[in-house]
Protein backbone atom coordinates (compact mmCIF):
# COMPACT_ATOMS: atom_id res chain seq x y z
CA UNK A 1 0.00 0.00 0.00
CA UNK A 2 2.60 2.45 1.18
CA UNK A 3 5.81 2.10 -1.18
CA UNK A 4 8.94 4.38 0.13
CA UNK A 5 12.22 4.23 -2.22
CA UNK A 6 15.34 5.80 -1.69
CA UNK A 7 14.38 8.04 0.65
CA UNK A 8 16.90 10.86 1.31
CA UNK A 9 15.93 13.63 3.80
CA UNK A 10 18.87 16.31 5.06
CA UNK A 11 18.47 19.27 7.35
CA UNK A 12 20.85 21.75 5.75
CA UNK A 13 24.18 19.61 5.60
CA UNK A 14 23.17 17.20 8.53
CA UNK A 15 21.79 14.14 6.52
CA UNK A 16 18.86 12.77 8.33
CA UNK A 17 18.10 9.45 5.66
CA UNK A 18 20.00 8.65 3.51
CA UNK A 19 18.61 6.31 0.96
CA UNK A 20 16.12 4.51 2.97
CA UNK A 21 13.42 2.01 0.98
CA UNK A 22 10.45 0.09 2.65
CA UNK A 23 6.91 -1.31 2.03
CA UNK A 24 3.97 -1.16 4.17
CA UNK A 25 1.39 -4.03 3.08
CA UNK A 26 -2.33 -3.07 3.69
CA UNK A 27 -4.01 -3.81 6.47
CA UNK A 28 -0.88 -4.86 8.56
CA UNK A 29 1.35 -2.88 11.39
CA UNK A 30 4.31 -2.20 10.96
CA UNK A 31 7.02 -0.74 13.40
CA UNK A 32 9.98 1.27 12.58
CA UNK A 33 12.57 1.12 15.51
CA UNK A 34 15.57 2.48 16.12
CA UNK A 35 17.69 4.90 18.33
CA UNK A 36 17.12 8.18 19.02
CA UNK A 37 18.51 10.69 15.88
CA UNK A 38 17.87 7.05 13.84
CA UNK A 39 15.48 9.15 11.70
CA UNK A 40 12.18 7.44 12.60
CA UNK A 41 10.60 10.99 12.88
CA UNK A 42 12.04 12.43 9.60
CA UNK A 43 10.75 8.78 7.87
CA UNK A 44 7.21 9.83 9.18
CA UNK A 45 7.23 13.79 8.47
CA UNK A 46 8.20 12.88 4.88
CA UNK A 47 5.69 10.23 4.30
CA UNK A 48 3.23 12.78 5.60
CA UNK A 49 4.15 15.90 3.63
CA UNK A 50 5.57 18.08 6.23
CA UNK A 51 9.40 17.47 4.70
CA UNK A 52 10.03 17.74 1.84
CA UNK A 53 13.03 14.88 0.84
CA UNK A 54 15.83 15.76 -1.34
CA UNK A 55 15.63 12.33 -3.34
CA UNK A 56 13.45 9.47 -3.44
CA UNK A 57 9.70 8.86 -3.46
CA UNK A 58 6.64 7.95 -1.37
CA UNK A 59 3.89 5.69 -3.09
CA UNK A 60 0.71 5.62 -1.85
CA UNK A 61 -1.36 3.26 -3.70
CA UNK A 62 1.13 3.52 -6.50
CA UNK A 63 -0.01 7.62 -6.37
CA UNK A 64 3.44 9.43 -5.61
CA UNK A 65 2.85 11.65 -2.35
CA UNK A 66 6.57 13.51 -2.81
CA UNK A 67 5.37 16.46 -3.81
CA UNK A 68 1.96 16.86 -2.28
CA UNK A 69 0.44 19.11 -0.15
CA UNK A 70 -0.10 18.02 3.54
CA UNK A 71 -3.32 18.88 3.25
CA UNK A 72 -4.20 16.82 0.09
CA UNK A 73 -2.48 13.63 1.80
CA UNK A 74 -4.86 13.81 4.38
CA UNK A 75 -7.33 14.16 1.89
CA UNK A 76 -5.96 10.50 0.56
CA UNK A 77 -6.54 9.03 3.77
CA UNK A 78 -3.40 9.13 5.79
CA UNK A 79 -3.11 10.31 9.16
CA UNK A 80 0.14 11.39 10.99
CA UNK A 81 -0.14 11.26 14.86
CA UNK A 82 2.64 13.11 15.84
CA UNK A 83 4.95 12.83 18.47
CA UNK A 84 3.42 13.22 21.64
CA UNK A 85 0.19 13.48 20.19
CA UNK A 86 0.01 16.91 19.01
CA UNK A 87 -3.37 17.96 20.67
CA UNK A 88 -4.02 21.77 20.52
CA UNK A 89 -4.40 22.23 24.56
CA UNK A 90 -6.40 25.26 23.81
CA UNK A 91 -9.45 23.69 22.02
CA UNK A 92 -11.95 21.49 24.12
CA UNK A 93 -12.05 17.84 23.36
CA UNK A 94 -14.70 17.67 21.24
CA UNK A 95 -13.14 20.22 19.45
CA UNK A 96 -10.07 18.58 18.83
CA UNK A 97 -11.84 15.68 17.86
CA UNK A 98 -14.18 17.28 15.42
CA UNK A 99 -11.24 18.89 13.79
CA UNK A 100 -9.42 15.17 12.96
CA UNK A 101 -12.55 14.31 10.73
CA UNK A 102 -14.05 18.05 9.45
CA UNK A 103 -12.28 17.60 5.77
CA UNK A 104 -14.78 14.91 5.11
CA UNK A 105 -17.45 17.19 4.63
CA UNK A 106 -20.33 14.42 5.50
CA UNK A 107 -21.05 16.18 8.92
CA UNK A 108 -23.51 13.35 10.16
CA UNK A 109 -21.31 10.66 9.96
CA UNK A 110 -19.00 13.07 11.44
CA UNK A 111 -20.98 13.24 14.52
CA UNK A 112 -21.50 9.21 14.23
CA UNK A 113 -17.23 8.72 13.95
CA UNK A 114 -16.71 11.42 17.29
CA UNK A 115 -19.53 9.44 19.13
CA UNK A 116 -17.90 6.04 18.41
CA UNK A 117 -14.40 7.50 19.75
CA UNK A 118 -16.57 8.48 23.11
CA UNK A 119 -17.13 4.75 23.23
CA UNK A 120 -13.59 3.53 22.50
CA UNK A 121 -12.07 6.05 24.99
CA UNK A 122 -14.52 6.76 27.62
CA UNK A 123 -12.45 9.00 29.71
CA UNK A 124 -12.74 11.75 26.56
CA UNK A 125 -16.49 11.44 26.49
CA UNK A 126 -16.62 12.75 30.69
CA UNK A 127 -13.95 15.72 29.47
CA UNK A 128 -15.59 16.51 26.69
CA UNK A 129 -15.96 20.19 27.07
CA UNK A 130 -12.65 21.15 29.03
CA UNK A 131 -9.88 22.21 27.09
CA UNK A 132 -7.17 19.84 26.22
CA UNK A 133 -4.60 21.58 28.16
CA UNK A 134 -6.36 19.59 31.46
CA UNK A 135 -5.65 15.85 30.15
CA UNK A 136 -2.81 13.52 31.22
CA UNK A 137 -0.31 12.67 28.92
CA UNK A 138 -1.95 9.53 28.12
CA UNK A 139 -5.22 10.80 27.83
CA UNK A 140 -3.93 13.67 25.10
CA UNK A 141 -2.17 10.85 23.42
CA UNK A 142 -5.83 8.59 23.47
CA UNK A 143 -7.14 12.08 22.23
CA UNK A 144 -4.39 12.28 19.14
CA UNK A 145 -5.24 8.86 17.84
CA UNK A 146 -8.79 9.40 18.44
CA UNK A 147 -8.83 12.18 16.56
CA UNK A 148 -7.21 10.98 13.87
CA UNK A 149 -9.67 8.01 13.78
CA UNK A 150 -12.18 10.59 13.59
CA UNK A 151 -11.18 11.01 10.03
CA UNK A 152 -11.45 7.41 9.39
CA UNK A 153 -7.92 7.02 8.04
CA UNK A 154 -6.83 4.16 5.64
CA UNK A 155 -3.33 4.44 6.63
CA UNK A 156 -2.38 5.19 10.55
CA UNK A 157 0.97 7.08 11.22
CA UNK A 158 1.75 6.80 14.71
CA UNK A 159 5.09 8.36 16.06
CA UNK A 160 6.29 7.27 19.57
CA UNK A 161 3.07 6.90 21.36
CA UNK A 162 4.56 5.57 24.44
CA UNK A 163 6.71 8.29 24.97
CA UNK A 164 6.72 9.45 28.79
CA UNK A 165 3.28 6.64 29.43
CA UNK A 166 2.81 4.21 32.16
CA UNK A 167 3.37 0.64 31.18
CA UNK A 168 0.29 -0.51 31.60
CA UNK A 169 -1.26 2.82 29.74
CA UNK A 170 1.12 1.72 26.76
CA UNK A 171 0.54 -1.70 26.22
CA UNK A 172 -3.34 -0.69 26.70
CA UNK A 173 -2.53 2.06 23.60
CA UNK A 174 -0.83 -0.75 21.74
CA UNK A 175 -3.61 -2.88 22.06
CA UNK A 176 -5.86 -0.43 20.51
CA UNK A 177 -3.66 -0.03 17.12
CA UNK A 178 -4.24 -3.65 17.26
CA UNK A 179 -7.87 -3.77 16.82
CA UNK A 180 -7.51 -1.18 14.38
CA UNK A 181 -5.70 -3.33 11.99
CA UNK A 182 -7.51 -6.55 12.38
CA UNK A 183 -11.01 -5.01 13.43
CA UNK A 184 -11.34 -2.29 11.11
CA UNK A 185 -8.59 -3.15 8.81
CA UNK A 186 -6.41 -0.06 9.22
CA UNK A 187 -2.91 -0.01 7.90
CA UNK A 188 -0.61 1.04 11.32
CA UNK A 189 2.75 2.41 10.51
CA UNK A 190 4.29 2.50 14.33
CA UNK A 191 7.55 4.43 14.79
CA UNK A 192 9.13 3.57 18.32
CA UNK A 193 11.77 3.73 20.33
CA UNK A 194 10.56 1.29 22.93
CA UNK A 195 10.98 -1.55 20.71
CA UNK A 196 9.80 -4.46 23.06
CA UNK A 197 5.99 -3.40 23.08
CA UNK A 198 6.03 -2.22 19.26
CA UNK A 199 7.24 -5.90 18.49
CA UNK A 200 4.55 -7.17 20.49
CA UNK A 201 1.69 -6.32 17.87
CA UNK A 202 3.73 -5.63 14.87
CA UNK A 203 3.71 -7.84 11.57
CA UNK A 204 6.55 -6.40 10.59
CA UNK A 205 9.27 -4.39 11.66
CA UNK A 206 12.02 -2.03 10.05
CA UNK A 207 15.25 -1.25 12.02
CA UNK A 208 16.35 2.50 11.03
CA UNK A 209 20.53 3.26 12.15
CA UNK A 210 22.09 6.93 10.98
CA UNK A 211 19.41 6.98 8.81
CA UNK A 212 19.46 3.80 7.15
CA UNK A 213 17.56 0.74 6.99
CA UNK A 214 19.60 -2.24 8.65
CA UNK A 215 16.97 -4.97 8.91
CA UNK A 216 13.06 -5.39 8.08
CA UNK A 217 12.12 -8.69 8.55
CA UNK A 218 9.15 -10.70 10.29
CA UNK A 219 8.14 -8.99 13.79
CA UNK A 220 8.81 -12.57 15.44
CA UNK A 221 12.54 -12.88 13.28
CA UNK A 222 13.40 -9.20 14.66
CA UNK A 223 12.42 -10.35 18.28
CA UNK A 224 14.51 -13.48 18.01
CA UNK A 225 17.80 -11.93 16.59
CA UNK A 226 19.78 -11.38 19.43
CA UNK A 227 22.46 -9.39 17.47
CA UNK A 228 20.02 -7.33 16.19
CA UNK A 229 18.39 -6.64 19.88
CA UNK A 230 21.58 -6.12 21.44
CA UNK A 231 23.01 -3.60 18.75
CA UNK A 232 20.25 -1.11 18.11
CA UNK A 233 16.54 -2.25 19.90
CA UNK A 234 18.04 -1.74 23.24
CA UNK A 235 16.81 -5.21 25.35
CA UNK B 1 -21.56 63.28 38.41
CA UNK B 2 -23.21 64.45 35.18
CA UNK B 3 -19.80 65.10 33.96
CA UNK B 4 -18.75 62.15 35.13
CA UNK B 5 -21.32 60.30 33.34
CA UNK B 6 -20.48 62.38 30.29
CA UNK B 7 -17.16 61.66 29.97
CA UNK B 8 -17.79 57.67 30.92
CA UNK B 9 -20.30 57.59 27.60
CA UNK B 10 -18.01 59.94 25.41
CA UNK B 11 -15.18 57.18 26.46
CA UNK B 12 -17.34 54.42 25.93
CA UNK B 13 -18.11 55.64 22.18
CA UNK B 14 -14.40 55.85 21.51
CA UNK B 15 -13.38 53.00 22.95
CA UNK B 16 -15.49 51.11 20.71
CA UNK B 17 -14.09 52.33 17.93
CA UNK B 18 -10.07 51.47 19.55
CA UNK B 19 -11.59 48.30 20.69
CA UNK B 20 -12.25 47.51 17.04
CA UNK B 21 -8.75 48.19 15.95
CA UNK B 22 -7.22 46.97 18.67
CA UNK B 23 -9.20 43.62 17.50
CA UNK B 24 -8.41 43.32 14.15
CA UNK B 25 -4.57 43.84 15.45
CA UNK B 26 -5.42 40.79 17.59
CA UNK B 27 -6.85 38.69 15.08
CA UNK B 28 -3.83 39.16 12.54
CA UNK B 29 -1.33 38.66 15.59
CA UNK B 30 -2.95 35.70 16.70
CA UNK B 31 -3.23 34.35 13.06
CA UNK B 32 0.14 35.12 12.14
CA UNK B 33 2.33 36.70 14.60
CA UNK B 34 2.05 39.89 13.07
CA UNK B 35 2.12 43.54 14.59
CA UNK B 36 0.14 45.09 11.84
CA UNK B 37 1.48 48.66 11.49
CA UNK B 38 -0.27 48.88 8.56
CA UNK B 39 -3.95 48.96 9.97
CA UNK B 40 -4.06 52.79 10.57
CA UNK B 41 -2.77 53.05 6.68
CA UNK B 42 -5.31 50.26 5.48
CA UNK B 43 -8.39 51.51 7.23
CA UNK B 44 -7.27 55.19 5.63
CA UNK B 45 -7.71 53.76 2.69
CA UNK B 46 -10.87 51.90 3.06
CA UNK B 47 -12.24 54.77 4.93
CA UNK B 48 -11.36 57.41 1.38
CA UNK B 49 -12.87 54.75 -0.70
CA UNK B 50 -15.71 55.17 1.43
CA UNK B 51 -15.88 58.90 1.46
CA UNK B 52 -15.32 58.58 -2.72
CA UNK B 53 -19.28 56.74 -2.89
CA UNK B 54 -20.53 59.71 -0.92
CA UNK B 55 -18.77 62.26 -2.55
CA UNK B 56 -20.01 61.42 -5.64
CA UNK B 57 -23.53 61.43 -4.28
CA UNK B 58 -24.22 57.66 -2.77
CA UNK B 59 -25.66 57.01 0.46
CA UNK B 60 -24.16 56.28 3.83
CA UNK B 61 -25.24 52.68 3.50
CA UNK B 62 -23.63 52.05 0.72
CA UNK B 63 -20.14 53.73 1.80
CA UNK B 64 -20.52 51.49 4.61
CA UNK B 65 -20.72 48.71 2.68
CA UNK B 66 -18.28 49.38 0.31
CA UNK B 67 -15.62 50.24 2.88
CA UNK B 68 -16.57 46.97 4.88
CA UNK B 69 -16.14 44.82 1.51
CA UNK B 70 -12.84 46.50 0.81
CA UNK B 71 -11.71 46.12 3.70
CA UNK B 72 -11.82 42.40 3.10
CA UNK B 73 -10.40 42.37 -0.25
CA UNK B 74 -7.85 44.53 0.69
CA UNK B 75 -6.78 42.49 3.83
CA UNK B 76 -6.77 39.04 1.86
CA UNK B 77 -4.97 40.46 -0.80
CA UNK B 78 -2.29 41.92 1.30
CA UNK B 79 -1.92 38.28 3.00
CA UNK B 80 -1.38 36.83 0.06
CA UNK B 81 0.95 39.46 -1.86
CA UNK B 82 3.41 41.08 0.50
CA UNK B 83 2.95 39.34 3.86
CA UNK B 84 2.86 35.18 3.19
CA UNK B 85 6.67 35.44 2.19
CA UNK B 86 7.68 37.08 5.32
CA UNK B 87 5.31 34.50 7.60
CA UNK B 88 7.49 31.70 9.33
CA UNK B 89 10.83 34.29 9.10
CA UNK B 90 12.25 36.10 11.52
CA UNK B 91 9.59 38.84 13.08
CA UNK B 92 11.82 42.36 11.48
CA UNK B 93 10.66 41.14 8.35
CA UNK B 94 7.04 41.54 8.78
CA UNK B 95 7.78 44.98 10.83
CA UNK B 96 9.35 46.33 7.98
CA UNK B 97 7.07 45.53 5.54
CA UNK B 98 3.96 46.01 7.13
CA UNK B 99 5.67 49.65 7.77
CA UNK B 100 6.63 49.71 4.54
CA UNK B 101 2.90 49.04 3.36
CA UNK B 102 1.98 52.03 5.75
CA UNK B 103 3.99 54.49 4.03
CA UNK B 104 3.08 52.70 0.45
CA UNK B 105 -1.19 52.80 0.99
CA UNK B 106 -0.41 57.16 2.70
CA UNK B 107 1.49 58.08 -0.30
CA UNK B 108 -0.91 56.58 -2.59
CA UNK B 109 -3.81 58.26 -0.56
CA UNK B 110 -2.73 61.54 -0.99
CA UNK B 111 -2.05 61.02 -4.81
CA UNK B 112 -5.66 59.80 -5.39
CA UNK B 113 -7.20 62.12 -3.06
CA UNK B 114 -4.85 65.05 -2.35
CA UNK B 115 -3.83 65.58 1.50
CA UNK B 116 -6.35 68.02 2.48
CA UNK B 117 -8.88 66.39 4.98
CA UNK B 118 -12.36 66.18 3.95
CA UNK B 119 -15.21 65.85 6.41
CA UNK B 120 -17.29 62.59 6.36
CA UNK B 121 -21.17 62.40 7.16
CA UNK B 122 -22.42 60.66 9.86
CA UNK B 123 -25.27 58.04 9.62
CA UNK B 124 -27.33 60.08 12.36
CA UNK B 125 -27.02 63.49 14.23
CA UNK B 126 -24.55 63.85 16.61
CA UNK B 127 -26.81 66.43 18.97
CA UNK B 128 -26.41 64.67 22.31
CA UNK B 129 -29.84 62.81 23.78
CA UNK B 130 -31.42 65.02 26.42
CA UNK B 131 -32.36 62.77 30.01
CA UNK B 132 -34.74 64.73 31.88
CA UNK B 133 -33.55 67.90 31.11
CA UNK B 134 -29.74 66.96 31.17
CA UNK B 135 -27.82 67.44 27.54
CA UNK B 136 -25.67 63.63 27.35
CA UNK B 137 -22.40 63.63 25.72
CA UNK B 138 -24.28 60.58 23.70
CA UNK B 139 -25.91 60.97 20.36
CA UNK B 140 -28.28 58.71 17.86
CA UNK B 141 -24.67 58.94 16.06
CA UNK B 142 -22.93 57.20 19.57
CA UNK B 143 -25.32 54.82 20.17
CA UNK B 144 -24.92 53.41 15.92
CA UNK B 145 -21.25 53.20 16.37
CA UNK B 146 -21.92 51.41 19.75
CA UNK B 147 -24.12 48.79 18.31
CA UNK B 148 -22.07 48.65 15.24
CA UNK B 149 -18.95 47.28 16.90
CA UNK B 150 -20.99 45.21 19.51
CA UNK B 151 -22.63 43.90 16.37
CA UNK B 152 -19.45 42.54 14.85
CA UNK B 153 -18.21 41.33 17.62
CA UNK B 154 -21.17 39.07 18.22
CA UNK B 155 -20.89 37.89 15.05
CA UNK B 156 -17.36 37.06 14.85
CA UNK B 157 -17.52 35.16 18.16
CA UNK B 158 -20.55 33.06 16.85
CA UNK B 159 -18.22 32.19 13.49
CA UNK B 160 -15.22 31.81 15.74
CA UNK B 161 -16.91 29.41 18.30
CA UNK B 162 -19.97 28.13 16.76
CA UNK B 163 -19.27 27.32 13.39
CA UNK B 164 -16.67 24.78 11.60
CA UNK B 165 -15.12 27.67 9.49
CA UNK B 166 -14.23 29.23 13.05
CA UNK B 167 -12.71 25.74 14.48
CA UNK B 168 -10.51 25.91 11.52
CA UNK B 169 -9.61 29.29 12.05
CA UNK B 170 -8.86 28.94 15.82
CA UNK B 171 -6.73 25.52 15.06
CA UNK B 172 -4.95 27.37 12.52
CA UNK B 173 -4.45 30.04 14.64
CA UNK B 174 -3.04 27.91 17.71
CA UNK B 175 -1.31 25.26 16.14
CA UNK B 176 -0.71 25.58 12.18
CA UNK B 177 1.09 22.58 11.52
CA UNK B 178 -1.12 20.19 13.48
CA UNK B 179 -4.07 21.67 11.54
CA UNK B 180 -2.32 21.22 8.37
CA UNK B 181 -2.26 17.69 9.62
CA UNK B 182 -6.05 17.33 10.04
CA UNK B 183 -6.19 18.57 6.59
CA UNK B 184 -6.95 22.16 6.89
CA UNK B 185 -6.10 24.27 4.91
CA UNK B 186 -4.07 26.87 6.32
CA UNK B 187 -3.10 29.11 4.48
CA UNK B 188 -6.37 30.36 3.17
CA UNK B 189 -7.44 30.38 7.18
CA UNK B 190 -4.55 32.64 7.63
CA UNK B 191 -5.82 34.57 4.03
CA UNK B 192 -9.49 34.33 5.87
CA UNK B 193 -7.91 35.76 8.62
CA UNK B 194 -6.35 39.54 7.73
CA UNK B 195 -9.60 39.69 5.36
CA UNK B 196 -11.37 39.65 8.89
CA UNK B 197 -9.31 41.86 10.86
CA UNK B 198 -9.19 44.29 7.82
CA UNK B 199 -13.04 44.25 7.59
CA UNK B 200 -13.48 44.77 11.29
CA UNK B 201 -10.30 47.46 10.78
CA UNK B 202 -12.70 49.37 7.84
CA UNK B 203 -15.82 49.58 10.20
CA UNK B 204 -13.51 51.64 12.28
CA UNK B 205 -12.60 53.66 10.03
CA UNK B 206 -16.09 54.77 8.64
CA UNK B 207 -17.01 55.06 12.14
CA UNK B 208 -14.93 57.53 13.70
CA UNK B 209 -14.31 59.42 10.14
CA UNK B 210 -16.90 62.30 11.08
CA UNK B 211 -14.53 63.16 14.53
CA UNK B 212 -11.31 63.33 12.74
CA UNK B 213 -11.75 63.87 8.79
CA UNK B 214 -10.45 62.00 6.14
CA UNK B 215 -7.09 62.59 5.33
CA UNK B 216 -3.89 60.44 4.28
CA UNK B 217 -2.27 61.37 7.92
CA UNK B 218 -5.75 61.15 9.54
CA UNK B 219 -5.90 57.64 11.49
CA UNK B 220 -2.41 57.27 12.15
CA UNK B 221 -3.52 57.98 15.76
CA UNK B 222 -6.38 55.01 15.51
CA UNK B 223 -3.13 52.95 15.34
CA UNK B 224 -1.64 53.86 18.37
CA UNK B 225 -4.70 53.84 20.29
CA UNK B 226 -5.75 50.56 18.95
CA UNK B 227 -2.41 49.00 19.34
CA UNK B 228 -2.07 50.37 23.13
CA UNK B 229 -6.06 48.82 23.70
CA UNK B 230 -4.55 45.67 23.00
CA UNK B 231 -1.42 45.10 24.23
CA UNK B 232 -3.05 46.34 27.45
CA UNK B 233 -5.45 43.34 26.64
CA UNK B 234 -2.52 41.02 26.14
CA UNK B 235 -2.40 41.54 22.41
CA UNK B 236 -3.86 37.50 22.42
CA UNK B 237 -7.24 37.88 23.50
CA UNK B 238 -10.05 39.29 21.64
CA UNK B 239 -11.80 39.48 24.78
CA UNK B 240 -8.71 41.49 25.56
CA UNK B 241 -8.65 43.55 22.85
CA UNK B 242 -12.24 44.96 23.88
CA UNK B 243 -11.78 45.31 27.21
CA UNK B 244 -8.59 47.54 26.33
CA UNK B 245 -10.57 49.04 24.25
CA UNK B 246 -12.94 50.44 26.47
CA UNK B 247 -10.23 51.05 29.27
CA UNK B 248 -8.15 53.08 27.13
CA UNK B 249 -11.43 55.11 25.76
CA UNK B 250 -12.31 56.14 29.16
CA UNK B 251 -9.37 56.78 30.84
CA UNK B 252 -8.68 59.28 27.46
CA UNK B 253 -11.97 60.94 28.24
CA UNK B 254 -11.26 61.68 31.90
CA UNK B 255 -7.76 62.56 31.08
CA UNK B 256 -9.54 65.38 28.06
CA UNK B 257 -11.87 66.02 31.15
CA UNK B 258 -10.66 66.62 34.30
CA UNK B 259 -6.83 67.45 33.16
CA UNK B 260 -6.55 68.36 29.66
CA UNK B 261 -7.00 67.97 26.06
CA UNK B 262 -3.92 68.29 25.34
CA UNK B 263 -2.91 65.70 27.37
CA UNK B 264 -4.42 62.56 25.58
CA UNK B 265 -1.55 60.95 24.01
CA UNK B 266 0.12 61.20 27.77
CA UNK B 267 -3.02 59.13 29.24
CA UNK B 268 -2.63 56.75 26.62
CA UNK B 269 0.94 56.12 27.86
CA UNK B 270 0.27 56.44 31.31
CA UNK B 271 -2.38 53.58 31.07
CA UNK B 272 -0.15 51.54 29.21
CA UNK B 273 2.37 51.40 31.47
CA UNK B 274 0.02 51.20 34.67
CA UNK B 275 -1.43 48.31 33.25
CA UNK B 276 1.99 46.84 32.03
CA UNK B 277 3.41 47.11 35.41
CA UNK B 278 0.18 44.89 37.59
CA UNK B 279 0.23 43.12 34.41
CA UNK B 280 2.99 42.58 32.70
CA UNK B 281 1.31 40.34 29.77
CA UNK B 282 -1.69 42.45 29.89
CA UNK B 283 -4.76 42.02 31.42
CA UNK B 284 -6.22 38.59 29.80
CA UNK B 285 -2.95 37.15 29.31
CA UNK B 286 -3.16 32.98 29.72
CA UNK B 287 -1.28 31.72 32.13
CA UNK B 288 2.78 31.93 30.81
CA UNK B 289 4.02 28.25 29.64
CA UNK B 290 0.69 27.48 27.58
CA UNK B 291 2.76 26.47 24.39
CA UNK B 292 3.80 22.46 24.24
Amino acid sequence: MLEVTDLTVQYGAVRALGGVGLSVDEGSVTAVLGANGAGKTTLLRTISGLLRPRAGRVELDGRDLTRMPVEDIVRLGVAHVPQSGGVITELTVEDNLRLGGLWRRDRAALARRVAEMYELFPPLAERRARTAATLSGGERQMLALARALTGAPRLLLVDEPSLGLAPRVVAQLMAVLRRLCDEDGRTVLLVEQNARSALSVADRAVVLDLGAVVAAEDAAAIAADDRLRHAYLGF
Amino acid sequence: MVRFINLTLAGITSGVVFAAVALALVLIWRATRVVNFAQGAMLMFTTFLAWSVIDAGGSYWLALGVALASGLVLGAVIERVVVRPVENKPPLNAVIVTLGLYVLLQAAAGMIWGDTPHSYPPAFTIKGLSVAGTRLLLSPFDLFVIGAVAAVMVLLTLLFVRTDLGLRLRASAFAPEIARLQGVRVGRMLTLGWALAALVGSLAGVLIAPSVFVGPAQFDAMLVFGFTAAVIGGLDSPAGAVTGGLVLGCALSYVSGYVSSDLVTFGALAALITVLMVRPNGLFAASTGRRV
